[in-house]
């Protein structure tokens, strides 16, 4: 995994010690998604879709071949089911949105009490638009979505679903071949911001309508996204913003807009940003994902084992390595999160602290705030020892 | 490890100055930290315009509950001017420009300066206890 490392210019740049375990808040970019961006903002630049002199028309055809990029990365039908968005919150706010005149007063959203904020609140306000009502498949103690409760909460009324693919704080793999058994007439939105970084993605495997990623939380730029959504689905939504490149004519009684994914796109994209994101997914698609994979499983092992020999720890989330990912968050028995997080940088170990943006989950398992280490295709041995050593230092000091 | 940890400040935040709360407060007043969901509720009594009887739960860090304890331990005799004053001082004390209260655990808080994402953990027990006062206040007036 040191040859990894030497592919993000980070390392270089913090030197040591620089233990980054906030890989779930983002991710670091990797050599050539820097390199994607640096080259077209500085030697490519020029707006897609519009001009037809030589650097515009290279500056499109390269946007055609992230879409291109995209769609291969979750298995998309085709480039043009990919919407560039600036990432996963505006995907979940754009589908929300375009949604909301579907809703009938008494209809129901499905969310999940796992989801982060940005899966909840865009929901709330498309209910709240329509006299609709948001409920939840409730957590169990593990962190993980209780099934067991779907079919109580679905039901003929049930217009939407939408559901995280990878939990942030439990690290939980959702079984969303269930929920979408459960709800088959359902619209069924998977919000895929940390599953990006963690696993293959196919969306026609999960049969789901739309879904949506970041690309800083897999190695590419900040500042963008994609929401992905089935042909059909999308060509009968109406635009989110109205603007420039959304649009097939504009008079001043009215507009027709352009067909899917540009309908979608009002406004200069953030091409380089986008540009970014596919390099690094092709940079995540260039390795062996088994191998990624095992290393991200050896790993979680023994931070799951360093922990379960500290006093006082408790686990948020599934206990073994099943169904779970490189995610884990903490709680020590009588010391806050951010007492944690802010002791361990003292350490070179960047963790997060806090709610991470599901309240509903700390509140549903008991919580206010926990830490979390979340790993990523660089980290290795000496992030793990430097993490356990650190989390004991803690317990010995402030517990 | 990290020298915002000083043994003084864990002390001052484990000794829970003022920790409780009040049977019949005149005034209470409960402030969140949207960063982390902590909470500090603060109950005061007045005599007149003033500070005279109080409790503090700091459900929080370290700083959030040894600023809520070092509050405990001067919160008597000031008034709602008094504690506007205060809490904009001690503001400017973590932007590094004065020294803050007139306290004598004022100084361990000093490096909390160098980690802005932490200066409201020391203050919401500040505005804990001036919304408390002030309720107090305007419910007698
Ligand atoms: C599960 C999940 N969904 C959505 C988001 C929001 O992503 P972004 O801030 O990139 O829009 C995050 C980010 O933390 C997340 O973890």
């Amino acid at each position: 995994m040191k040859a990894i490392r030497a592919e993000f210019p980070i390392f270089d740049a913090q030197g040591s010690p620089f233990h980054y375990l906030d890989n779930a808040a983002t991710s670091q970019l990797c050599a050539p998604a820097a390199h994607a961006l640096h080259a077209f903002e500085t030697t490519a630049r020029a707006n897609v879709k519009r001009g037809v002199h030589k650097l515009a028309d290279a500056a499109t055809v390269a946007f055609d071949d992230a879409r291109a990029t995209m769609a291969a990365f979750v298995g998309a039908a085709s480039p043009e089911e990919v919407i560039f968005t600036s990432g996963t919150t505006m995907s979940i706010n754009m589908a929300a949105r375009c949604l909301t005149p579907r809703l009938r007063e008494g209809d129901e959203i499905l969310l999940s009490e796992l989801e982060h904020h940005s899966d909840i609140v865009p929901w709330q306000m498309a209910a709240q638009a329509r006299g609709a009502r948001v409920r939840a498949i409730p957590v169990t103690s593990d962190g993980r979505l209780d099934l067991e409760a779907l079919p109580d909460l679905v039901g003929p009324r049930t217009r939407i679903v939408a559901v995280t693919h990878l939990s942030n704080v439990s690290g939980a793999v959702s079984d969303l071949s269930v929920i979408r058994a459960a709800a088959p007439e359902a619209i069924m939105l998977v919000d895929g911001a940390q599953r990006a970084a963690h696993g293959p993605i196919d969306v026609r495997a999960i049969g789901c309508d739309l879904y949506a990623l970041s690309s800083h939380k897999m190695f590419g730029p900040t500042g963008a996204g994609m929401l992905w959504g089935r042909m059909d689905l999308l060509e009968s939504l109406p635009p989110f913003l109205g603007g420039g490149e959304m649009i097939r004519e504009v008079r001043i009684d009215g507009t027709r807009y352009a067909d899917p994914p540009h309908r979608f796109e009002a406004g200069t994209p953030p091409i380089g940003a986008v540009l970014g994101m596919a390099a690094a997914a092709r940079w995540l698609q260039s390795r062996d994902r088994r191998v990624l994979h095992d290393h991200e499983m050896r790993l979680t092992g023994r931070i799951l084992d360093g922990l379960a020999t500290l006093p006082g720890i408790r686990l948020v989330g599934p206990q073994g390595l099943q169904g779970r990912a490189g995610i884990v968050a903490f709680e020590v028995e009588d010391v806050h999160a951010h007492d944690v997080c802010q002791m361990l940088d003292g350490n070179g170990v960047a963790l997060r602290g806090g709610h991470h943006c599901a309240q509903p989950l700390m509140r549903a398992l008991g919580l206010v705030a926990t830490a979390r280490a979340s790993l990523a295709p660089y980290n290795d041995d000496d992030d793990i020892d430097a993490l356990i050593e650190g989390v004991g230092k803690v317990i010995e000091r402030l517990r | 490890m990290n020298d915002l940890y000083d043994d003084a400040l864990v002390a001052l935040a484990k000794a829970k100055d003022g920790a409780g709360r009040l049977d019949a407060p005149d005034g209470t007043a409960s402030v969140d930290n949207p960063l982390c969901g902590d909470r500090v509720t603060i109950d005061v009594t007045l005599d007149g315009a003033r500070v005279d009887g109080f409790a503090q739960k700091a459900r929080g860090c370290i700083l959030t509950q040894a600023a809520a304890g070092m509050i405990a331990r001067h919160a008597h005799g000031l008034d709602a001017g008094d504690i506007e004053a205060l809490r904009a001082r001690v503001r400017d004390f973590l932007s590094s420009a004065g020294d803050g209260a007139d306290w004598p655990e004022m100084a361990l808080f000093e490096p909390v300066r160098t980690v802005r994402s932490r200066h409201d953990c020391v203050l919401i027990a500040f505005d804990a206890l001036l919304e408390a006062t002030r309720k107090a206040r305007d419910e007698r007036a």
